[in-house]
């Protein structure tokens, strides 16, 4: 027997999905402008791998494998992982990505929808912690040829230092580390670009572009992207304008590391988010500080992964505790 | 006057497929060859019949009185006989059956004597009885019994008349606002004076531009009047989204318009208010949309009792129609069977066909992406009450109001992963209906219980007083002194309770002994310290009790209110 109401807006999770994809193409367009065509090598892979492994893990929960596969989540959340690494890395290190986050920190929690940790940054924060030296190299812009890419990501020799450079927030954390200050770091090292990173401001452009069409299709809120944008402005500009000796401009945050990326698709994960309005600009502030910090003073050149791993698992006290006031009992504690 | 519009939040706007029958003037249906009157016209009262098979009815005359508080008359559609009277199915998603009185028009359409009821010289008791003895329901599928609405005659600032019509292809209230503005708007006024309010605000969604035009012109000038148009967004005619929208007051789910002064009416309710105080005629017929599926989409103003089968005929299903849904197709439900008769309460009647209503697509996992609570007009979090919901964690989904929800279907609508939401809520509060019905049966066991050991306790006590009375009447006899003397002079009295008094100083004298040789374990050997302030409280309190000892003793026992009375919140 169906029940009211009897009408459907022509909605699904596919179309939600397949509007994401489309979001990440300028982001991906730039990246193959400034860095050559070797992610794309890696996205085909990690898609092909997140689909086998996401009928697989279907199939061994015994559900079919037809829909979970056409819903797109596990191709979004393989994109996401391969744009999160660096583009050269070893093809097993890209399917090993998708391999956590598909089949261990998606399937293992229950699948779509249940899934405490955003996959996409699980993989990435095992994957830096288990392989850092991998993990950190870095093509330059337009350093390298697409054959040499397709080479290194199948894994052939890898000479690193003739192809690799410090990203943007790596040379400024050495450089800082060292004793200088910011304008000197920056106006001696070749990795720094007119806002970020060289290259990698144009790659946040097409982040930055994406999140538009999200916000103006509505497939997210401002909420996530205005509240982290802002953490992170606020804290970097802060602490700039009181040091700028000592610390890099907001701007330079922004456009730097995975900040665009993450500000549009990686804090906007609804599934691992907090939900509510008041909870989204709390958990996504979260994690713009916790980024900060860590890129300021911790261990790793970029802190966003962490940052929302740590902010995850918030999620559940956000939510409960800034439940918005129902209709008619505004005024009352909900 | 209105000055502004206050928003509600959420809402959708799906495809409104008024177009569909808005273009049709009203027609009278023709006459069924056979009437099932249901008994059951109001919200949880049914009428009790008062004719007999065999027994001929004029058009309007009563046949079913009203009962209780929420009961309503009935009355017959039309002239001619009592066919039967008892149980058929009626127009319910279950199929349930109701008592109903089935007549047999005789096609003369020969009305009773009827005359207005001149409300302005009458109490406004004998008005709301006229009502209900019209059998005015609220026409907007809550059938409500008018006259319960109505309330004191006092308090009610606003009454707002509900015209706004928001659900998809349903345009009854429309055509009858183009039609019948005047009278709606006469029947709008006699309530408004019926419930003490100053001014009438008419909300129609400003979709249905004819008809705000009408009932502006029916308006005129008349003074305290306003009809506003509001913005065409589902539910808009909720009541509380239109008394929301209309005056900004929001009211709580188990609160009802009348707490916050305003009070709503349906327009065809008003309408059916006109006829019955102005021309004395009881509610036998409304307007119901024809529309969906079908060749001749429409509407058409149907004698209540007429089976539904007979109404589809006027405007002719396409043979690919599979189902028929009475009310919206966000609200209402589809018919289990079509041999069921229109009641006060069906304003639409949808023929629904596999390209107009596609089958719903499989469920997917939530994904939580807040599309629900988006467009929830009650502003709730419904995939948090769905979670709670499946998981069966009632308590949690009431916590998160799961009663504020007035099953709107928004959340639904909206939804990516085609989640029937509103289903999960109604098993939701139906399981939690059901628990509390079994709690409450075994408080009332377990209170049942209480009482009897609570009798058998006092009839014991009540036996030992007796017993009492009795020894020491006896007693009193044995002492060779008549009672009534002992209480005379106190020197004898003293006498005769001598015995008395001796037996418990004899038994205080052992009760003393017990205590002082069984000492409680945890002041067994106390440290000279403990053992000096032992002796210091005994000192205290004997010398308290020296003082004490002309008081007459005091009971000090709780008192029963403190255990009986409840906190209220
Ligand atoms: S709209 Fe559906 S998928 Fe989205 S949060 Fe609500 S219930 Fe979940
Ligand atoms: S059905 Fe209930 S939960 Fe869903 S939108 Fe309507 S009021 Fe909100």
């Amino acid at each position: 027997m169906i029940h009211s109401p009897y009408i459907r807006k022509p909605a699904s999770v596919q179309r939600v999905m397949g509007t994401v994809l489309l979001a990440l193409l300028p982001g991906i367009a730039a990246y193959v402008w400034q860095f050559g065509a070797g992610i794309l090598v890696n996205l085909a892979l990690a898609s092909a791998a997140a689909v086998a492994i996401e009928a697989l893990a279907m199939q061994l929960r015994g559900r079919p494998a037809a829909p979970a596969v056409a819903d797109l989540s596990a191709i979004v959340t393989a994109w996401l992982v391969v744009l999160s690494l660096p583009p050269i890395v070893p093809w097993w290190i890209t399917l090993l990505g998708v391999a956590i986050a598909v089949g261990a920190a998606k399937h293992l929690y229950g699948g779509l929808g249940q899934n405490p940790f955003n996959p996409a940054m699980v993989a990435f924060c095992a994957l830096i912690v288990a392989y850092p030296a991998l993990m950190s190299q870095w093509p330059a812009a337009g350093r390298l040829d697409f054959a040499t890419q397709f080479g290194l990501i199948l894994g052939g020799a890898r000479e690193l230092d003739a192809v690799t450079a410090a990203t943007a927030l790596d040379a400024l954390r050495t450089g800082m580390r060292g004793g200088d200050g910011v304008d000197l770091v920056v106006s001696q090292g070749g990795a720094f670009g007119a806002a970020g990173g060289k290259g990698w401001e144009w790659v946040a452009a097409g982040y930055a572009l994406g999140g538009l069409f999200l916000l103006a299709t509505r497939t997210i809120t401002w909420h996530l992207p205005a509240a982290f944008v802002a953490g992170l402005a606020l804290m970097s500009g802060a602490f700039w304008l009181f040091d700028a000796a000592r610390h890099a401009s907001p701007l330079f945050h922004l456009a730097s590391g995975g900040a665009m990326l993450a500000a549009f698709f990686i804090v906007t994960d609804p599934v691992s988010g907090a939900t509510t309005p008041r909870g989204k600009l709390i958990f996504a502030a979260g994690i713009a500080l916790i980024a900060w910090i860590i890129r300021s003073f911790g261990a790793y050149p970029d802190g966003i992964a962490f940052g929302v791993l740590l902010m995850n698992i918030c999620v559940p006290l956000i939510d409960m505790k800034t439940q918005p006031p129902v209709f008619g009992h505004r005024g009352e504690r909900p | 006057m209105i000055g502004r519009l206050f928003g509600f939040r959420g809402g959708i706007e799906p495809d409104a497929h008024k177009n569909e029958s808005a273009g049709a003037a009203i027609r009278r249906a023709p006459l069924p060859g056979r009437l099932e009157v249901p008994l059951r016209q109001s919200t949880r009262a049914t009428a009790r019949c008062i004719v007999r098979p065999g027994q001929k009815v004029l058009k309007g005359e009563r046949i079913g009185d009203p009962e209780g508080v929420l009961g309503t008359a009935v009355h017959a559609p039309t002239s001619g006989t009592v066919a039967d009277v008892g149980r058929y199915a009626m127009a319910h998603p279950s199929g349930l059956e109701t008592r109903c009185v089935v007549i047999e028009p005789d096609g003369e359409e020969r009305w009773i004597d009827h005359a207005p009821f001149d409300y302005r010289n009458r109490s406004r008791g004998d008005a709301l009885a006229w009502l209900r003895d019209c059998g005015i329901v609220g026409l907007g599928g809550a059938t409500f019994p008018a006259h319960v609405k109505l309330g004191r005659g006092e308090g009610i600032d606003t009454l707002v008349l509900n015209g706004a019509e928001c659900e998809p292809w349903i345009t009854c209230d429309d055509r009858l606002m183009r039609e019948r503005a005047a009278d709606i708007l006469a029947g709008a006024l006699i309530l408004r004076d019926l419930i003490g309010a100053r001014e009438l605000v008419v909300g129609i969604e400003d979709n249905k531009p004819e008809a705000i035009a009408a009932m502006r012109a029916a308006a005129g000038a008349a003074t305290g009047v306003g009809v506003v148009p509001v913005p065409a967004r589902y539910p808009a005619g909720g009541e509380k989204q239109l008394i929301r929208v209309l005056t900004g007051i929001e009211i709580p789910y188990g609160k009802l318009g009348a707490d916050y002064g305003v009070q709503c009416f349906n327009v065809g309710t008003a309408y059916a208010v006109y006829r019955a105080i102005v021309h004395g005629e009881p509610l036998i017929s409304r307007i119901v949309t024809l529309t969906g599926n079908v060749e001749h989409p429409g509407n058409w103003e149907v004698l209540v009792g007429t089976p539904i089968d007979d109404l589809l005929r006027l405007a002719g299903p396409r043979p690919d129609t599979d189902r028929y849904l009475m009310g919206g197709p966000m609200m209402g439900f589809a018919l289990p069977r079509l041999d069921v008769p229109v009641v006060k309460g069906s304003n639409c009647i949808i023929c629904a066909s596999p390209a107009l209503f596609p089958p719903p697509m499989p469920e997917q996992p939530c994904i939580r992406c807040g599309e629900c609570a988006r467009a929830c007009p009650a502003e709730l979090q419904p995939f948090e009450l769905y979670w709670f919901s499946r998981a069966r964690n009632f308590g949690k989904a009431q916590e998160y109001h799961l009663f504020d929800c007035i099953e709107c279907g928004c959340c639904a609508y909206v939804c990516p992963s085609h989640i029937p939401l509103v289903d999960y809520y109604r098993f939701a509060k139906s399981e939690i209906w059901a628990r509390e019905r079994d709690k409450s049966a075994a408080d009332q066991a377990r209170e049942r219980f209480e009482f009897r050991n609570f009798r058998q306790e006092r009839e014991k006590e009540e036996k030992a007083a007796r017993l009492a009375a009795k020894a020491a009447e006896t007693h009193a006899r044995i002492a060779g002194e008549p009672a009534a003397d002992a209480a005379a002079t106190p020197s004898i009295q003293a006498a005769a309770d001598d015995p008395k008094k001796a037996l418990i100083a004899a038994a205080l004298a052992r009760a003393q002994a017990q205590k002082a040789a069984v000492r409680p374990r945890n002041v067994d050997d106390p440290s000279p310290g403990t053992q000096a302030e032992i002796d210091a409280i005994e000192a205290r309190r004997r010398r308290a009790a020296a003082a004490a000892e002309p008081a007459p003793a005091q009971t000090s026992s709780p008192a029963p209110e403190t255990h009986s009375r409840t906190p209220t919140r």
